[in-house]
């Protein structure tokens, strides 16, 4: 067939063809440098590499439309195990790590630090214990494995909740990034700005499926470390004149802490009070923000539900044998940690570059340009108020009592949103870096919405349809069906983004334990423990996941009914052991018994068992799912000898996989 | 394959999985359960236990899979269950 020989050549050719695309990036980034030089606005500019790197999605998209259905759910299981490492790269870092990361390491110091190690060692957990058991087993989606496994389309159901649980939320903060970007870098509307995003987004999957998917997602990621490392490698040579961040912010980091000192005895910042927690944190000493107990369980956590996260596993259904499953989990994690080890450092760098403006006793009628334009954002406080204007900054400070007329550390608020996207505006540099890390952005937010929403649509469409509604639909109804809903979820998600849900995107750090709690214990069971049956499957992943949603939506939503009747405790200050709420006034209030609560009331995820945030309750539900598994699996039946046998199978990389699709033509060999 | 082999196979197999998840754990929880006393020693101008978190530990993950990788594609081939070519 024709296009099986051209995609034959595209394969053969990849370290080409991707080579040249990155060097076309340098020379578009390069040429919008010297348009901006010779005076061509930066709107412009902004809208040159928005649209442009769009575009190049959308036509690698189309150029991978397929038809044929081993093409669409698994790309062909011919990708070679550093492409899927990319695409893994760009499939898992989201606008959350791209833009909030850094600045959360800003705003927590060594704490933050728990999302970095969290969201890298969950994969030695997805190289040992899962991806290649899963490549071998040969399944389309992760809920195939669990219908396989646990015999019954009951379990399939089951992992499929979950999927839909942990992946919406997820998509919904990935298309209200992109509107965020577009909305400051475009100046579009946000509500407009995010049906842009969508229709990126969909150009992408719509006709390749994975196919398609994957190799936008390998452009993408090209383009978004890239666009990560530019800014702080041209930071670092500015400062310490060598361009290797990761090694010269150990120097930024001693500069940070003399300027904590310098700041507090010039009256420009707040020392640290040890039984109020209040004032200024040294950066790198640790549990400030977080208790040592938070900290670990935060990793715990992030970990276990990154090895749990089905965008995430199903990527590795796409390497051509058990072997390259393997080895790509290694790649992913190479080019996940060349993200995760700059994002430290660049907020090493903004810390350094914003202490040094407050210690240089910088006037109040003197602030930086880009404290206006994040101000208007909302983005940037200055004494409580959003820093819109000189004029409102100057009547904000004029209300707080010997305030000085300086900018004062504790008067600064930065919304950790801001760090990533104002750095090359904060540091000085020209608009074409700030476009550029747009581009990253937009990037980072559009290749993990591909990858979420084409496993929820997989899930709906062969999982539920397919599998458990019409067994016998032809391939081509399959790819309409599948088509059909991979639109209506992205409009749906679209849809609730545009409203700027507040709470779904807190939601979104709970994907990673209700993840942990629903699919991890049954599936390392699954391949690590032979006597696991059907019966324990399903009493595990409904107490584990029951028991993290009913502690996440309790503690935030009814924490009157979590302390009254489900023995919740008010969380602790990390620095001083106190309470951070006063639960006896807190109960005695007419609202304590309210359900449904915003965030604004007293409680609201400020209670919980053993002073564990809500962000880590798989710590408990984790446990309980293994137990559980174990002890109704002890006291069931065991599984069949062709259980046994398949689970064999599955061990054992040679041979033909277990679950073979009659059209996933080029399966395993 | 006979049945011992296929034993012998798992058992290596396992053995490594408890050698990776040893480090893993080493790793992400122990080695930072010291952040406190290994913050007194100066690596690079870092604090040695922020170090750990931000960049040691990461790259002890990276070095891990890479070996795990070839680890077990040696024990695939020396036990005759590669996959063939």
């Amino acid at each position: 067939m024709a296009a099986q020989a051209k995609s034959g050549a595209f394969l053969d050719n990849l370290g080409k063809v991707y080579m040249i695309y990155t060097g076309g990036f340098f020379v578009f980034v390069v040429l919008l440098g010297i348009l901006e030089q010779i005076g061509v606005p930066n709107v412009y500019i902004g809208y040159g590499f928005v649209f442009l790197t769009i575009l190049v999605y959308a036509v690698i998209g189309v150029l991978s439309r397929t038809a044929e259905a081993g093409e669409y759910y698994v790309a062909g299981r011919s990708v070679p195990a550093l492409y899927n490492g990319m695409a893994t790269g760009a499939d898992w870092m989201s606008a959350a790590s791209f833009v909030g990361m850094a600045g959360s390491l800003f705003l927590l110091g060594y704490d933050g630090l728990a999302f970095v190690l969290g969201w890298t060692g969950g994969y030695v957990l997805v190289a040992i214990l899962i991806a290649p058991f899963l490549r071998k087993f040969g399944a389309y989606t992760v809920p195939d494995f669990f219908a396989a496994r646990y015999e019954g389309n009951f379990p399939r159901f089951l992992a499929v909740i979950v999927l839909i649980a942990c992946s919406f939320t997820y998509v919904v903060a990935q298309i209200f990034g992109t509107g965020l970007i577009a909305q400051r870098f475009l100046g579009m509307d946000f509500t407009v700005a995010v049906y842009v995003g969508l229709v990126g987004i969909l150009l992408c999957s719509m006709l390749g499926g994975m196919k398609a998917v994957t190799w936008t997602q390998v452009a993408q990621y090209i383009v978004l470390i890239v666009a990560y490392l530019a800014p702080v490698v041209i930071l670092s040579f500015k400062k310490y004149g060598l361009p290797i961040p990761q090694l010269t912010y150990g120097q930024a980091i001693a500069d940070i802490a003399a300027l904590e000192k310098k700041m507090v005895a010039d009256g420009l910042a707040v020392a640290l009070n040890t039984t109020t927690g209040a004032g200024i944190k040294p950066h790198a000493t640790p549990f400030l923000n977080y208790s040592p107990g938070n900290f670990f369980a935060l990793i715990l956590c992030l970990m276990v539900g990154t090895a749990s996260l089905p965008h995430v596993l199903m990527r590795y259904f796409t390497t051509p044998s058990v072997k390259e499953a393997r080895k790509s989990v290694a790649w992913s994690l190479f080019f996940i940690f060349l993200l995760y080890f700059t994002a430290p450092a660049y907020a090493a760098f903004s810390k350094l570059e914003v202490y040094n403006l407050i210690a240089a006793k910088t006037s109040l009628a003197n602030l930086p340009a880009w404290i206006f334009t994040y101000g208007k954002l909302g983005l940037v406080t200055i004494c409580g108020k959003a820093a819109a204007s000189a004029e409102i900054v100057a009547a904000a400070c004029q209300a707080i009592p010997n305030q000085g007329g300086f900018l004062r550390h504790q008067d600064l608020g930065i919304n950790p949103d801001a760090i990533v996207l104002s750095t090359p505006e904060i540091a000085g540099m020209p608009y074409v870096i700030a476009g550029l890390v747009a581009a990253g952005g937009l990037a980072a937010a559009l290749s993990t919405a591909d990858g979420l929403l084409l496993a929820i649509a997989n899930a709906l469409s062969h999982d539920i349809y397919y599998k458990m509604v019409n067994p016998n639909a032809p391939t081509a109804t399959r790819l309409v069906v599948s088509r059909v809903l991979l639109v209506i979820v992205a409009l749906a998600a679209a849809w609730t983004a545009s409203t700027r849900p507040s709470d779904i995107l807190a939601m979104v750090s709970w994907a990673f334990s209700l993840a942990a709690a629903g699919i991890f214990p049954a599936l390392v069971l699954g391949v690590w423990w032979k006597r696991a049956n059907k019966a324990g499957a399903i009493a595990g992943m409904i107490v584990g996941f029951g028991l993290c949603l009913f502690y996440l939506v309790v503690s935030r939503y009814f924490p009157g009914a979590g302390v009254k009747y489900f023995g919740m405790s008010a969380l602790l200050n990390p620095i001083s052991g106190l309470p951070i709420v006063d639960l006896a006034k807190a109960m005695a209030a007419p609202n304590a018994m309210e359900g449904w609560v915003t965030l604004a009331h007293p409680m609201a995820s400020k209670v919980g068992w053993m002073n564990i945030n809500n962000i880590s309750s798989a710590l408990f539900s984790l446990p309980i799912g293994f137990l559980t598994i174990i002890i109704v699996s002890l006291m069931t039946k065991a599984p069949s000898q062709e259980m046994m046998d398949m689970i064999d199978n599955i061990r054992r990389p040679k041979g033909e996989s277990v679950m073979k699709e009659k059209d996933d033509a080029v399966g395993a060999h | 394959m006979a049945q011992s082999n296929a034993e012998r196979y798992w058992g290596r197999t396992s053995t490594l999985m408890w050698i990776m998840f040893a480090l893993w754990v080493f790793f992400s929880f122990v080695i930072h359960f010291f952040v406190e006393s290994l913050n007194s020693f100066k690596f690079l101008g870092f604090p040695v236990g922020f170090y750990m978190a931000a960049q040691g530990s990461l790259i002890a993950f990276v070095i891990m899979l890479f070996l795990f990788s070839s680890r077990q594609e040696a024990i695939d081939r020396e036990e005759g269950v590669a996959e063939d070519e």
